[in-house]
């Protein structure tokens, strides 16, 4: 029988930090971090002394002076007369804005369109490959200024939407109409949509470092009660199925729950919608929406939606038959077979990818620069860095603020995630 | 009925009747309607939908295509000659504007005497493509070399390159034929020299800045098959890289000034800023991807690797690139590199553009190889180590090739994502096929309004190489297949 022996504890010698595998890993790890140290040194000590030799110093109380540009569109009060730190705030939440609806439309259509392709209708699923393939294979760049294009270019001035008494008498259209119930216009200028507006609204509330917009906040907080009590119902009603194995109706308790409440506080503070009217040689009233805002969503949207249909397709295609078959011989009907067997299952496979969809997309709202959408790359890091002149401060800031949003997604997105996974033993 | 013999029953089928043909609603083009179009309601709804909606894309821009015009000075007359043909009201297309400016499209403002010096870069580039994309395949490769020979002739010719180098690169073609046919491995020697090569014809400039450069590499190699024999692999390989960055540095300057006065052979020198559309999109993609493979693996693997201060670099380095957008990262290659180099360095706004990209590549690339060594079964690095490979050797041998067969459809994917955001470098004042030309284009007198076609025109191009390598990435997936499912 062999006897182990032990290693012959020799002395330790120079060589073996680079032949002993024992050693090797910390000489190669200590070389690297020196390395990196020097390189760090090296790229600060050229930050310093490129900064002395221009005479700046590294700060940002920039943040506070007045910045002394307008922004198009501003979701919380801001003039020129701001701050530019006002400013980030500003382009931050339009940045958010354009990600999270572009998030939401590019998942339903990606999942529609995911699903089609998979049809068994031959036509429809050649369709939805055309699109996926066309938009895929070229750059987003392009359907951002081409929505861009042509949405201030084709469409109708203001004016053509004039009904003169002459034409009134001899009984013409006008050369462009307004949209939906004549509730929207789509002019060269923007799209025009109708406003809500409370006659009896609670006002706002002043607390010094911002102005919180009460109507807009109770109308919050009451979906959200609704939703919570909801919840409760639903949570009662599967007890109640798991100690009886009967389950009460609560359909019409849901709806009563959920909306019911918003509609009288909505009543009861005299909603109304202002539709928008041409007033002169612009339309008056309703929200203004800019075209660089619809080009980039529809353009994120259409072009994140073709990469998401793949991530779906690949999810379902990814569920063995078996499953379904399984489900079918269990005697399930097709949609509850798609929502109890192959979904969850699905999901699984899909999500991680998603994830990294929703954050190219959120990363790719930063071309809105292309079409002067002023967003957190154009306010901080387009013209406060121009009219500042502090590339270091704004770019690093910039970064930053990024590097926070695409990490707060990807947390989020890992938790839920993390509760679809299959939970193994 | 066990004494019932056939031979006693009074009647026997011994032939068939003709078999019947199917129903009418079973067979032929009639079966398949009904299956792929009408087979449920639902089906019936969307097939009327995408049939509304093909009717509704045809009919809205067949006139638009049937009335092209491509003889025109301005969109104006465009449209006069439309209204002339077709009758006031009809929509056409104006294929004139590319007509008259493809060129800038193409290679932005390079002067037109020196065309041919991006195209031969262009052809060649498929030459030294072709051992790394069909290794060993002869026939693939004297097809694809071929292609290139001709595509050469014609365009050359077209292009009016000059006699020399024209007669150089189709002799340099013809030879790279005859060596497909004989030795194809030998190839490889000519991609490793396409580098420079190309650099020398895009640039210009003495022709012995680049082969002094490319000697650095030469050095480096003598230094380590001198010096491993004495003081091992690994420090040869570091006292090697010292020595060539040495020789970049110090030497390479004085060489190239005294070579070029004793043998004066240049061509004429183009600026970065006169680079722009396709030419700029396809010197930055194809140096990006060429560079971001290799970082993106080393990458990966200091990822994977035991080494905690190593795998902690590679995990900042691989987030803090994904975390941020491209566009940034551009910036930071116009804005701050002033910043963090000494004072007084300026180096070509291209090449700081491709190093940025070449990051941004790898890092994603990074994240996809480490998905394919991830979904290696733990056995390989075992068996691995079992058979007393070193890290490099079980590296090279067993787990890349292997991982990085299974990570192919994403790392394609990464590259065509690569090759579209080269479209992004307009934002930092490049001229770039889609912004920066469309641009220059639109804002023509002349040309004032146009809209689809240049984007049209753009995206078409775009459309066929980033589908190209897709279908390339399928290929090759198909042909490393070695399982069998």
């Amino acid at each position: 029988m062999a006897m182990a022996t032990d290693v012959p504890k020799d002395g330790f010698r120079l060589s073996m930090l680079i032949y002993d595998t024992r050693y090797r890993s910390y000489t190669i790890q200590l070389v690297v971090l020196v390395l990196f140290a020097l390189a760090v040194a090296w790229l600060l000590n050229n930050t310093v002394q490129n900064l002395a030799a221009r005479g700046k110093e590294f700060n940002y109380a920039f943040l506070w002076q007045r910045a002394g540009y307008d922004i198009g569109q501003q979701l919380i009060p801001y003039t020129n007369d701001s701050t530019h730190f006002r400013a980030l705030l500003v382009g931050l939440i339009n940045t958010l804005v354009v990600a999270f609806l572009g998030c939401i439309f590019a998942t339903i259509l990606g999942v529609v369109v995911g699903v089609l392709r998979l049809s068994n209708n031959w036509l429809v699923s050649r369709l939805m490959t055309i699109y996926v393939e066309t938009f895929r294979n070229v750059p987003l760049l392009l359907w951002i200024l081409l929505s861009y294009v042509i949405l201030s270019e084709v469409t109708p001035l203001p004016r053509d939407f004039r009904v003169t008494d002459e034409m009134e008498a001899a009984g013409e259209a006008p050369n462009a109409s307004m949209i939906l119930f004549d509730t929207v216009a789509v002019t060269n200028r923007g799209t025009n949509i109708p406003s809500p507006l409370f006659e009896r609204g609670l006002g706002t509330l002043d607390l010094g470092f911002m102005t919180l917009n009460l109507t807009f906040w109770a109308v919050v907080a009451v979906i959200a009660g609704s939703v919570f009590v909801n919840r409760r119902i639903l949570a009662s009603a599967r007890a109640a199925q798991a100690a009886t194995g009967l389950r009460p109706v609560t359909w019409w308790k849901s709806i009563l729950v959920l909306f019911a409440p918003v509609i009288a506080l909505l009543v009861a503070m005299g909603f109304h919608l202002e539709i928008p009217e041409l007033k002169g040689f612009n339309f008056a009233g309703g929200i203004l929406v800019a075209h660089s805002f619809t080009a980039l969503l529809i353009a994120l949207t259409l072009y994140t939606a073709a990469f998401i249909a793949e991530i779906v397709r690949a999810g379902i295609q990814a569920i063995s038959r078996g499953q379904s078959e399984a489900a079918f011989a269990l005697g399930l009907r097709p949609n509850r077979t798609m929502s109890l067997i192959i979904l969850p299952q699905a999901l699984r496979v899909i999500i991680p990818p998603l994830i990294s969809q929703y954050l190219n997309l959120t990363k790719n709202t930063s071309l809105g620069i292309a079409v002067s959408y002023l967003d957190l790359r154009g306010t901080l890091g387009g013209i406060t860095l121009n009219q500042t002149g502090r590339e270091l401060e704004c770019m690093l800031l910039m970064m930053l603020i990024y590097l926070t949003i695409s990490l707060s997604i990807s947390t989020v997105m890992n938790l839920y995630n993390k509760s679809v996974q299959l939970k193994a033993r | 009925m066990s004494e019932t013999h056939a031979q006693t029953v009074t009647f026997v089928r011994d032939t068939m009747l003709p078999p019947v043909a199917p129903p009418v609603g079973e067979r032929g083009a009639v079966k398949w309607l009904r299956e792929n179009l009408f087979s449920t309601p639902l089906n019936i709804a969307l097939t009327v939908l995408g049939v509304v909606a093909i009717w509704w894309l045809v009919s809205s821009s067949l006139p638009w295509w049937l009335n092209s015009v491509w003889n025109a000075s301005s969109l104006g007359e465009c449209r006069q000659i439309v209204a002339a043909n077709a009758g006031e009201g009809a929509t056409g297309a104006c294929w004139a504007m590319i007509r008259e400016r493809w060129h800038q499209f193409l290679f932005g403002f390079y002067p037109p005497s020196q065309w041919w010096r991006p195209i031969l870069a262009f052809g060649l580039l498929f030459g030294a493509l072709a051992p790394v994309l069909f290794a060993g395949q002869k026939r693939s490769l004297t097809v694809l070399l071929g292609a290139v020979l001709v595509f050469l002739l014609i365009t050359l010719y077209l292009a009016g390159a000059p006699g020399v180098p024209f007669a150089l690169a189709i002799a340099l073609v013809l030879g790279m034929l005859a060596l497909a046919q004989m030795q194809p491995g030998r190839l490889l020697w000519f991609t490793l020299i396409y580098p420079a090569l190309c650099f020398w014809l895009l640039w210009g400039g003495s022709v012995w800045s680049p082969i002094v450069a490319m000697a650095g590499f030469g050095v480096l190699y003598a230094v380590f098959r001198l010096a491993s024999p004495m003081i091992g692999l690994a420090p040869a390989a570091g006292v090697g890289i010292v020595v060539a960055v040495l020789w970049w540095l110090y030497a390479e300057g004085p060489v190239v000034s005294v070579v070029q006065g004793v043998l004066p052979f240049a061509l004429q020198s183009i600026n970065s800023d006169q680079f722009g559309g396709f030419l700029l999109a396809i010197v930055i993609g194809v140096t990006g991807i060429a560079f971001s493979l290799p970082i993106g693996i080393l990458l990966a693997l200091g990822r994977q690797s035991d080494m905690l201060i190593v795998k902690t670099l590679s995990v900042g380095f691989i987030e803090f690139i994904r975390g941020v957008p491209l566009i940034t990262l551009l910036f930071t290659a116009s804005l701050l590199l002033q910043y963090f180099l000494p004072p007084g360095t300026n180096f070509d706004i291209i090449l700081r553009v491709i190093i940025l990209v070449t990051f941004f590549a790898a890092a994603y690339l990074a994240e996809v190889i480490r998905g394919g060594l991830a979904a290696l079964p733990r056995g390989q690095y075992e068996a691995a180590d079992a058979l007393g490979l070193d890290y490099w050797r079980a590296q090279r041998l067993i787990i890349l090739p292997q991982a990085l067969k299974v990570s192919i459809p994403a790392i394609v994917s990464t590259f065509i994502g690569l090759f579209k955001d080269t479209t992004l470098v307009a934002f930092v004042g490049l001229m770039d096929p889609l912004k920066g030309v469309t641009q220059i284009v639109r804002a023509d007198i002349n040309w004032k309004g146009i809209y689809w076609e240049p984007y049209i025109f753009v995206g078409v191009i775009f459309f066929v190489i980033c589908f190209g390598m897709s279908r390339y990435s399928m290929y090759l997936e198909r042909k490393l297949k070695t399982d069998h499912r």
